[in-house]
């Protein structure tokens, strides 16, 4: 039973990892991986709402949706979920954590459109995980996406020091080829599990 | 005067702020499904109709939204109508929707869509936000199909479907998968950004 826990947990952070498998949260990826430190704040706040929205979405789902028929409309409360949940998290931390709102709470209002949290609730519906399985699930991804999105980032803060490059190729350009070659080698974990 | 404004808005929508290339909006699903021109294409279709009714619903309700609650008026009018996009490819598209799958749902976060509401229907009347929304659907479209266009001819040797390649031309897996997507864009990005001369310094 923890082996299949575990399972899931690698699954998710390496072999399906969002940003370079499933191509997911590319908008803020690009805009954000200028920096180390945007790029860690951000993962920061992404951990916290992805695992969030899982622990509120499955029980919604298959507790109030499921029974009364209506799973037609699951992408309309998905999404009010989402945002409501963001809402309520930046409202929490600006009354008791101020220090923690000062470091990452102008990434907030940007997660609502971060692909990767609506489709991870999508993803545990087509999955058909139970609910801890999806809570672990959930955590994995946003540890993957975090992952990608830092590894991006400290190459991109290194790669502005060089002079020799054509500049239309400069920012989004060549951090795409950047996360190309690391999808490539991403591909290397595929069989693991 | 009206004409000026409404070439302007077309010309905004398809070169000048074109979406994918200078906004770098919607990147998510311009990368994982354009593996194939027909994916491509119904995607494309599926944001072009998004768009469109939002921005109809959108500029139409802008005065009675109140200011406070407007991003949850734009998520729930996004979300409704991704629905019935999902529905349609279900019904008449299988295999597409197979292919596609949670890809369409995520529709609702692609922020071309949002960007859009936020930036323009809320702030123009119908005709105009009709206009922009048809140019912006089709940038988007055009930018994935060519994306795909590349992908589909290296990764299977095929375009829509018809063998292109020839028989003896090693198949190019890498292009079909996820890297392949990040390369295409990427160079994409740098042929457009060197002609438009829109570069960052």
């Amino acid at each position: 039973m923890a082996m299949n826990f575990i399972l899931i947990f690698v699954a998710a952070v390496l072999t399906e990892n969002a940003a370079f498998t499933y191509l997911l949260g590319m908008c803020p990826f690009i805009s954000l991986s200028k920096s180390l430190r945007t790029a860690s704040g951000m993962g920061a706040a992404v951990i916290f709402v992805i695992t969030l929205t899982a622990i509120i979405n499955w029980p919604i789902y298959h507790l109030i949706l499921v029974p009364l028929g209506s799973e037609l409309i699951y992408y309309i409360v998905f999404i009010i979920v989402i945002a409501g949940t963001v809402q309520l998290v930046e409202m929490i931390m600006e009354k008791f954590f101020p220090v923690l709102q000062a470091a990452f709470g102008i990434f907030l209002p940007l997660i609502t459109v971060n692909c990767t949290v609506l489709a991870v609730s999508l993803f545990m519906v087509i999955k058909e995980y139970s609910y801890l399985q999806s809570v672990i699930y959930a955590f994995g991804i946003a540890v993957g996406w975090i992952i990608a999105i830092v590894i991006v980032a400290a190459i991109n803060e290194k790669l502005e020091l060089v002079g020799a490059m054509p500049k239309g190729m400069k920012g989004p350009g060549i951090i795409m080829v950047t996360a190309g070659i690391l999808a490539l080698s991403f591909l290397g974990f595929s069989g693991m599990v | 005067m009206a004409e000026s404004k409404s070439v302007k808005t077309i010309m905004n929508g398809i070169w000048r702020d074109h979406p994918v290339f200078s906004m770098l909006l919607g990147i998510c699903s311009a990368l994982a499904v354009s593996n194939k021109i027909e994916n491509a294409i119904a995607m494309g279709a599926g944001v072009t109709f998004v768009l469109l009714a939002t921005g109809i619903i959108i500029s139409l309700l802008r005065k009675i939204i109140p200011k406070q609650v407007r991003m949850i008026v734009y998520m729930i009018t996004i979300a409704s109508f991704v629905i019935i996009v999902d529905r349609v490819l279900k019904a008449y598209f299988p295999e597409i929707s197979d292919s596609i799958g949670p890809y369409v749902g995520l529709i609702i976060t692609n922020c071309i869509i949002m960007g859009r509401a936020e930036g323009f229907y809320v702030a123009n009347n119908l005709g105009q936000s009709f206009l922009d929304a048809l140019s912006n659907g089709f940038a988007y479209t055009y930018t994935l199909v060519a994306v795909a266009a590349v992908r589909e001819l290296l990764g299977f040797g095929t375009l829509l479907g018809f063998q292109v390649m020839p028989d003896f031309m090693p198949r190019w897996v890498v292009m079909s998968m996820a890297p392949g997507a990040f390369f295409v864009l990427g160079t994409l990005i740098w042929i457009t950004k060197t002609i438009s001369g829109q570069t960052e310094d």
